[in-house]
Order: C-alpha cells, then sequence, then structure tokens
C-alpha cells in the first residue's frame, strides 16, 4: 500500500498523461527464486504475514504439505508442493513459491478500470492501492498467473506487493530475509539475472538437471520474480506456472482497438443525429385530413 | 402535433414498464461506460463512488432483463417482424430522409422500432450472461479461465451495439416524431399522429 518514495510510472484506468511515464530509476528490482535449493519450510509464508500484520488464517488439508491449495486475499505467498514424475520414472518433489509475478507488462493493471487502483513504480514492482480498488474483479481476468485474491467482505482485491513499503525504505522483502537456505534472492534485475544463468549453468554442468534454466517469460515483458528451475521446459509441473504467459489476447483486444473503435463509433452516432436533425429536422403529421 | 389527444398510444402497465427498462438500462449504461473508460470514471464519482456503482451495476442489469421479459410477454406479438416490414426497411432510406409519403403504412410498431426491440431484448440477454461471469468470476474453473476474458470482451461487444440503438432510439423519440414523449408519458396520441407514423394500427383501432 504505501509507495514510500517510489516513483510511479503507470496507472490503471488513468485519463491523460501519467506523471513518470517511461522513468525508470537506477535498477529494476527483482526477486530470484531458486526452487533447487527451496526446502519448503514455509518460513517465507510466516514472514509474509507477520509484515503484512495479518493473523494466521484457516488452513486447507488436502493429502500434500501445502497450506492451503491457493492464494487468499491475507495469504500472498504460498510454497506449492508438488509430486513429479519425469519420463525416466525418477521421482522427484517440487517445491515452488507462488506468489505475484510483477510483470513489466502487467496484465492486472492494463485490465483495471478504476484509477489509480493500481500503479507500477518504476523500479518495476506492481501494487495495488486497496483505496482506489473498486472490486470488479477485472485484474483477476487480467492475470495470466492466477494471482489476485478478492475479499467478498470488503470488495477489495489483494496480492504481494514486493513489499514495496520495505524496498521503498531500503529493505528487502520480508520472504527474503526469512529464508534460510539462499534460495530467495534479491537485488537488481541484471544482477539476478546473472546470478540465475550461473546457478542454471551449474545445474546443467554439474547435476543430472540437464534441462535446468531460468524462468522470465518474454510473453509478459519479463518478470521481477524469477525462477531457476530444474526442467525449464516443464513449468507446469510447478504447480500451473504457465510455459509462455501473455496478457489475455481478449484483454487485450478490448482495451486496445475495441476502446478506439467504440468511442469513435459512439461520438459518430451522436454527431450523426445531430447532423440528419440539422439536414432533415423533425417528422410532420398530415394536417386536416378526416 | 395538432389535435387532442384522443388515441391511447400505451396503457399505464405499458408506460411503468418502458420507463422501468429505460431507469435500469440509463443506470447500467452510465456505470458501465464508467468501467468503460477511464475519461468517463467520473460518472461512477458522481453516481455515489467506483465501489457504489460496481456493486449496483449488476443488480440494476438483472432488474432491466427481469423488466424486458415482462415486456416481451406483452409486446412480442406486436414486435413480430412481417412481410410488410421487409417492404418498410426497402423504402427504410424515405423514411430516413423523411419522406413519409412513400414509406409502406405500418402497424403499432414500424419495422425499426421493431428491430431496436429485439435488439435490445437479445443484447439484453448476451449481457447478462456474461456479466455472471464477470459478476462471480471466482466460479470459473481455472482449466476455464479463457472464459472470463471473452466473457469481458463480448460484454462490451454487447454493450457497444446496445448503445448504437439506444442513441438512435433517443434521438428519433425526443427529435425526429414529436409527440413520441407525451405519448410514453401520459398514454395519448392526436388522430393525425397515428394516421402519419402507424396508419394501419389506426385503421385497425378506429376501423377507419
Amino acid at each position: 500500500m504505501s509507495n514510500g518514495p517510489l516513483q510511479i510510472k503507470a496507472i490503471s484506468g488513468h485519463a491523460g498523461t501519467v506523471p513518470g511515464k517511461n522513468t525508470s530509476s537506477d535498477y529494476d528490482v527483482c526477486k530470484l527464486i531458486d526452487v533447487t535449493t527451496c526446502i519448503g519450510c514455509k518460513a517465507c509464508e510466516v514472514a509474509c504475514l507477520e509484515w503484512n500484520g495479518y493473523p494466521f488464517r484457516e488452513t486447507v488439508f488436502d493429502n500434500t504439505y501445502q497450506t492451503m491449495p491457493d492464494l487468499a486475499w491475507n495469504y500472498y505467498n504460498l510454497i506449492r508442493f508438488n509430486e513429479h514424475t519425469a519420463e525416466d520414472g525418477t521421482f522427484s518433489w517440487l517445491m515452488r513459491k507462488d506468489q505475484c509475478m510483477h510483470c513489466a507488462d502487467p496484465g492486472c493493471l492494463r485490465a483495471c478500470p478504476a484509477d489509480g487502483a493500481i500503479v507500477q513504480y518504476s523500479n518495476g514492482i506492481v501494487d495495488f492501492q486497496q483505496d482506489n480498488c473498486i472490486g470488479c474483479q477485472y485484474c483477476v481476468t487480467g492475470c495470466p498467473f492466477n494471482i489476485p485474491k478478492f475479499n467478498s467482505v470488503t470488495k477489495k482485491v489483494h496480492k504481494c506487493t514486493l513489499c514495496s513499503d520495505r524496498v521503498g525504505a531500503g529493505l528487502e522483502p520480508a520472504c527474503i530475509k526469512a529464508c534460510p537456505t539462499g534460495c530467495l534472492h534479491f537485488g537488481s534485475k541484471d544482477d539476478m539475472k546473472e546470478l540465475a544463468e550461473i546457478r542454471a549453468k551449474q545445474l546443467r554442468e554439474h547435476t543430472s538437471h540437464t534441462k535446468a534454466g531460468v524462468y522470465d517469460p518474454p510473453g509478459v515483458g519479463g518478470t521481477h520474480v524469477m525462477y531457476v528451475l530444474h526442467d525449464i521446459t516443464n513449468p507446469e509441473a510447478y504447480g500451473g506456472l504457465p510455459k509462455d504467459p501473455h496478457v489475455p489476447l481478449m484483454v487485450r483486444i478490448w482495451k486496445g482497438p475495441l476502446k478506439w473503435l467504440g468511442n469513435f463509433a459512439i461520438v459518430a452516432g451522436i454527431v450523426g443525429a445531430a447532423a440528419h436533425y440539422v439536414r432533415f429536422g423533425p417528422k410532420e403529421v398530415e394536417e386536416g385530413k378526416k | 402535433m395538432t389535435g387532442d389527444l384522443t388515441v391511447q398510444r400505451y396503457t399505464y402497465h405499458e408506460r411503468i414498464m418502458h420507463w422501468l427498462t429505460a431507469l435500469t438500462y440509463s443506470y447500467c449504461l452510465s456505470t458501465g461506460l464508467a468501467f468503460y473508460s477511464p475519461h468517463l470514471f467520473w460518472i461512477a464519482l458522481v453516481l455515489g463512488g467506483g465501489p457504489t456503482s460496481r456493486f449496483w451495476h449488476p443488480f440494476s442489469g438483472v432488474a432491466f432483463l427481469i423488466v424486458a421479459f415482462w415486456m416481451h410477454a406483452v409486446w412480442h406479438r406486436d414486435m413480430a417482424i412481417t412481410d410488410s416490414d421487409k417492404r418498410w426497411l426497402d423504402e427504410v432510406q424515405n423514411y430516413v430522409t423523411n419522406r413519409d409519403d412513400l414509406v409502406p403504412p405500418q402497424d403499432r410498431f414500424n419495422a425499426g422500432q421493431k428491430l431496436f426491440y429485439w435488439l435490445m431484448y437479445y443484447g439484453a440477454v448476451a449481457l447478462l450472461i456474461t456479466g455472471l461471469v464477470m459478476w462471480f468470476p471466482e466460479y470459473v474453473p481455472r482449466s476455464a479461465a479463457w472464459i472470463r476474458p471473452l466473457a469481458v470482451l463480448l460484454h462490451v461487444c454487447a454493450a457497444l451495439v446496445t448503445i448504437g440503438g439506444f442513441i438512435i432510439h433517443v434521438y428519433m423519440s425526443v427529435f425526429t416524431v414529436p409527440g413520441s414523449v407525451t405519448a410514453m408519458l401520459f398514454g395519448y396520441v392526436s388522430p393525425a399522429w397515428a394516421r402519419t407514423h402507424h396508419r394501419k394500427w389506426y385503421a385497425r383501432m378506429t376501423g377507419q
């Protein structure tokens, strides 16, 4: 919620120019999650709740170690546990920390109709401003990662803020601080990319994970949360991580060409009616015939 | 307009019905336009704020559809498209340019009114079906998530089509056919009005 000293470069549902459009900070921030070293301890889940001031909510047991089946409006951060059998029959237990990916091209922000309900800071963080949220859930529709969650009582949508309030004050996100294995890293996007590539190369060359790679999907302009995966060819195995995520085509048509076409048609209709009246005027009734 | 208003055009129930659709449609239109374009978001603020507008928009839509079903029960016979309507549509150019003597005589509603009626009726059904998906997106399973953006897109398309019809409807009744608004408010038109615009209906009603 708090934007601190962060510069805003994109605002949802905003008429006119955005102050700070096209600005960039010295560097984009990025969270790097090396799933190969995650032990599923859930320290990040607890740290997230603590920092954001949410009480620990009711959990749902579904025969896995996963805290609950999906993220919730007051649960931004969830380790997904997946049992995976590879083609050669080897078994692996995949753990992926799921949260907002902070896309460079955020579908939620594109879809949102409420002025200032979603903002993107110049350092790449995408943040919801609940004060301006109208509860339409268009962001849920626009998100290719199924992240925003609706609070049906307050009619507001919530998601991971990448701890914009901490980052704005020069601190690292709470989950990073809590991770005991060092599987979570935080820094500039360039540094994290370099680190991720080194780690993926190490996995390919020194372990059996020959298909290891970095998940930074170009379809949404890259993300400010990246993963190192054992098998980059099969991100779906990590609990529904899409292989090639995009802002849905329908959302792009709706917010792009259809908007201009519709605006034009409405204005043309009104102008056309006025022009017709000036040219032809009202219809007259037949007089006098009995 | 001249002459005494002696011919009953709309009954009391028909007028209530019409103004209920007008009210609920206008509310959906205003709040919907606010969600449609950032340049029109101020409408939501005038109508009580974004969350309030978002909360009532779907309820108003449901109310509109309920009244539309009522209207359908009352008017669907009058609104059936006939052969004479097809002839009217062939001459629509003359109707638009006010050369009404070249246009075939029409029954209670002319073909343009009928087309507007069916457009709004099916438009409302399409808006409600797509609107339900947008109202309760959490019930759309993750595996069928593509339905949500498709529903939003179709909702906007259907709304734009009804807006087109709505602009013509309001323009025609307020500006080009004097007497229509009083007819819909108080129910009566003059014999000359009825003869000019709905000759077949007038003949049927009066035997002249």
